[in-house]
């Protein structure tokens, strides 16, 4: 019974920096270049070549850090982290061990089940990547890309936080807004700028030990994190319930047959080796370096969903859409500066603004002013929403002010009692049994008649005028 | 000389002359591309460049766009590289030619060149001894007469050994001087590229140009480059320490007779000469013979004959490729340094070896500051426990080895410049003294070496 089982969960995610050039030399970081172009004597280790740090890196990996509230250590050691791969030209990867970057942080995210909950973050540190290995590119022969090697790295790892899979991927999702609002990575895990493996274990609820875990690997797609992870938890939960036991082992997911298999134990790594990098001195910052990358972070989604809660009157839920990409939330307040108000630019963002962008390239195709002037013409009576919808859909599609827009849509509301009356008689003459209905006490219908108005009108009549008129014409 | 006609000169007596000691198999490069490529840098050389039309032969672990830089290995048999080091190419920029790459231990791991995939390089002066190591090829080479200096690297003592051995200055430069871009690495925290000369003002000046900032390495320090200094009238004012641990009970007799003659020489000079003591260099060998491999199991881990360098046979999967390339492409010697150096970093060892070795050079280090911060400018030892030993003598007695380089593996672990000077002869055999110098004050090393060479009959018997 699964309902008796608690699911435990842990990240480990790596995060390609948001850089022009690779982490240790000058070569192109750029992603889809024919393979081995961006490529010098340094990223191929090549015989006597040398690494020095990309001080852009470092500055994002830092505003990373300090985004997720780490602490950030003034001197930290670059290390080696030995292991044979054809794709790792040096035979081994320069990352960072015991003396990490940054320690100690949290990101706070809202949880499926729990609320807001927060993950700890254990550490965070530097590193490069290795090269890619493609195995189904020529018959029977492994091809090499090192196009990825010595691209920069930050790799952020969690404490065993997560209650289940949902909420994992909560957490990532909360950690790629983050770290695409402070421009540090683009986190599109198709191109493998940020990529994840997890640590699962399960226990009995209410046992505070954790059970025996493994590592779930090759998850490469958000749509695949919480699959991936329901299958290895199931997985377990079955093995332990057939009294059998648990290996501590790499599970590899494959998202064709949505299953897990063992990573075969030649896969496996045995001992990194890790020693302190003898070609690069500590990593020291300065108190001055870390305050710059302070003031370099923009507000977080985190920061600017409490404060549109508070300041627009919104609802955490409404909040969290608006702040969820930090263009949506710019643009978001650029509509309210303009003068429209906070609960229906919210609306007006959360529904037509972005269903618009979702079908363009997440572009926002109307401008901020024109939106506020659009509700302003709602607000004013001069258009119904419906009209409203139309002219926005027209500006998304030609530009235009919305005022002349909808006057040459003929969308201008009608507000004038005589036109409103003609209209109204028309429909309650072509109604005739609905009217019966209606004077025997079925009032509802008075929306239908509405309703029929507003098409007789082609939307331009103003819906409250109408009610009334016809609330006066059906009168006893 | 400014005179392309003259540099072509140069080049040309230069490769006759190397040509002449082609018995000593201390230059690796064939003589035909030898000479055709001296020639062609002849012509292009810069004639303003200090170095203008100087031979300078090359240790075969720089990386030259001339030539091949093999390691004196196998595995990078026929290897060329894309890029010239940046030492290789501050000497092509002073207008000095790159006269030929020389016979080196295997990856800088020995102290006789008798470790290198292309055989032994002999001894000038006695053809049934070693030059020293692993820089015995520039050493040889230097020592014969063929060029004026020669590159050689060190990462325990590869050019000061060879260089006692062999009766010419070697200088090691304190660890951040030069740039190690392009010299392939061996040991990273102790490698520097040193120079081999006829004397000290051929390898001061070759230092010279050699030395400064480069900002493709990481550690090496943010400095103009090495001023060279005047041959000083006296070395009035300099302190000398002699390091009693240097001088333990059974050292040889003939070394100690060179080395007390030389230390009355630089009193005589004028220098006030102290006995200091260095309390742990006992442990310097042991320290060395952990860190090093450690660093070289590192450092030599992309030889695996996927990217480049020959394969060797078997390669049905890549765990045999790796197999069979690094057990058939490395010797003897580097496979044993690369056996100890994965142990000591093997987790569960790693604090036994390696950390406490880290603690260990720390104090070592120390030691010399204790002794420079009670007023001491440089130390004086014998730089070799011997002079030139029997090929064969200690090939398969790797400690024995090992120990040739007890006096020098000190300025390494400490970051030191050092440089030896020829002192006397031991039964005709050349024998070096050491001084060793303050970091980045190679000038006053240099200016007490100039007086010394000056002073010593480095010709006659000890």
């Amino acid at each position: 019974m699964a309902g008796a089982w608690e699911t435990v969960i842990g990240l480990e995610t790596h995060v390609q920096l948001r850089t022009v050039s690779k982490m240790f030399c000058g070569c192109s970081a750029a992603f889809g270049a024919p393979p081995n172009t961006n490529v010098c004597p340094v990223c191929l280790g090549l015989p006597g070549a040398l690494p020095v740090p990309n001080e852009h890196a470092l500055q994002l990996a830092v505003r990373a850090a300090l985004g997720l509230g780490c602490t950030v250590h003034p001197r930290s050691v670059f290390a080696r982290k030995n292991y044979f791969y054809p794709d790792l030209p040096k035979g081994y990867q320069i990352s960072q061990f015991e003396q990490p970057l940054a320690t100690a942080g949290s990101l706070s995210y809202l949880s499926p089940d729990r609320g807001i909950a927060t993950a700890t973050i254990q550490r965070l540190h530097v590193e490069e990547d290795a090269g890619k290995s493609l195995h189904d590119r020529f018959p029977k022969q492994t091809a090499i890309d090192l196009n990825r090697c010595g691209v920069p790295l930050i790799e952020i790892v969690t404490g065993p936080d997560f209650r289940s899979p949902h909420e994992a991927r909560t957490y990532l999702l909360t950690l790629k807004q983050v770290l695409e609002y402070a421009a540090i990575s683009d986190c599109d895990m198709e191109k493998g700028s940020l990529r994840v493996d997890a640590n699962v274990s399960v226990r009995r609820v209410g046992e505070t030990m954790l059970g025996t875990k493994t590592e779930v690997k090759n998850i490469n797609s958000f749509a695949y994190v919480e699959k991936a992870l329901t299958v290895e938890r199931d997985r377990q939960i079955a093995v332990l319930e057939g009294g059998g036991t648990l290996a501590p082992q790499t599970m590899l997911y494959d998202s064709k047959t949505n299953g897990v298999r063992p990573q075969r134990s030649k896969e496996e790594s045995h001992d990194y080796r890790y020693f302190p990098d003898p070609d690069l001195p500590p990593l020291v910052l300065t108190e001055q370096f870390i305050a710059e990358q302070q003031t370099l972070l923009p507000e977080l989604p985190a920061k600017k969903r409490e404060r549109f809660v508070e300041k627009y009157a919104l609802s955490v839920t409404d909040a969290a859409v608006l702040t969820a990409d930090r263009n949506v939330a710019d643009y978001y307040e650029a509509v309210v500066h303009a003068g429209a108000d906070a609960k229906t630019a919210a609306n007006w963002v959360m529904t037509e603004v972005l269903a618009d962008a979702k079908d363009h390239a997440d572009g926002l195709r109307v401008a901020a002013g024109a939106l506020a002037n659009l509700i302003g013409l709602v607000r004013g009576g001069t258009l119904s929403h419906q009209a409203a919808k139309r002219v926005f859909a027209e500006v998304a599609e030609r530009g235009g002010e919305p005022r002349n827009v909808a006057e040459a849509l003929g969308l201008v509301q009608v507000a004038d009692t005589g036109v409103l009356s003609g209209w109204v008689s028309d429909v309650l003459g072509a109604h005739t049994s609905e009217v019966m209905r209606y004077k025997q006490g079925e009032t509802k219908l008075l929306q239908f008649f509405v309703g029929q108005v507003m098409k007789a009108s082609r939307g331009k009549a103003d819906p409250k005028l109408a009610q009334r008129v016809l609330e006066e014409k059906l009168a006893p | 000389m400014s005179d392309p006609s003259e540099a072509l000169a140069s080049a040309k007596a230069a490769a006759d002359r190397i040509v002449n000691v082609k018995r000593l198999n201390a230059c690796l490069t064939p003589i035909k591309e030898l000479r055709k490529s001296l020639a062609a840098q002849a012509s292009t050389a810069h004639p303003s460049g200090v170095l203008y039309g100087m031979p300078v032969a090359v240790k075969d672990n720089i990386c030259t766009l001339e030539f091949t830089t093999s390691c004196g290995s196998k595995i990078l048999e026929g290897y060329r590289s894309p890029y010239d080091a940046t030492a290789a190419a501050k000497l092509k920029a002073a207008g000095a030619l790159i006269a030929g790459k020389t016979n080196c231990d295997e990856f800088g791991m020995g102290s006789s060149t008798e470790h290198s995939a292309y055989g032994r390089t002999l001894h000038p002066f006695d053809k049934t001894r070693v030059p020293g190591g692993s820089s015995g090829g520039s050493a040889a080479l230097v020592a014969a007469g063929a060029v004026p200096a020669a590159l050689g690297s060190e990462t325990g003592g590869s050019v000061r050994q060879p260089a006692s051995l062999c009766g010419v200055v070697g200088i090691k430069p304190t660890y951040g001087r030069v740039s190690r871009y392009g010299l392939v690495a061996f040991g990273s925290s102790l490698d520097q590229i040193g120079v081999l000369g006829r004397s000290v003002h051929d390898a001061a000046r070759v230092l010279s140009v050699i030395s400064g900032r480069d900002p493709k390495d990481s550690t090496c320090e943010d400095r103009d480059s090495l001023r060279l200094p005047n041959v000083p009238e006296s070395l009035q004012g300099f302190v000398i320490g002699v390091p009693k641990e240097y001088f333990p009970q059974d050292l040889d007799a003939a070394v100690r007779r060179a080395c007390d003659r030389a230390i009355r020489l630089l009193r005589e000079l004028g220098a006030a000469v102290r006995e200091v003591s260095l309390p742990h260099t006992a442990y310097a060998v042991a320290t060395y013979y952990i860190i090093a491999p450690a660093e070289a199991s590192s450092n030599l881990a992309r030889y695996d004959g996927a990217r480049y360098g020959p394969r060797f046979n078997g390669s049905e999967d890549v765990r045999a490729l790796y197999r069979t390339t690094r057990g058939d492409g490395f010797g003897p010697e580097v496979r044993r340094r690369v056996l100890v150096g994965t142990y000591v970093l093997s987790s569960g060892y790693y604090d036994a070896y390696y950390r406490k070795a880290q603690q260990m050079r720390a104090l070592i280090a120390q030691d010399f500051r204790n002794v420079f911060d009670r007023g001491v400018d440089l130390l004086f030892t014998p730089t070799t426990p011997t002079p030139a030993f029997k090929a064969g003598e200690k090939l398969n007695d790797p400690v024995a080895m090992y120990l040739s380089d007890i006096f020098t593996v000190t300025a390494n672990l400490a970051g030191l410049p050092a440089i030896s000077v020829p002192i006397g002869r031991i039964k005709g055999l050349p024998i070096g003294g050491q001084l060793i110098g303050q970091a980045f004050l190679e000038d006053e090393m240099l200016e007490a070496a100039y007086a010394l060479e000056r002073a010593v009959p480095a010709a006659e018997e000890a």
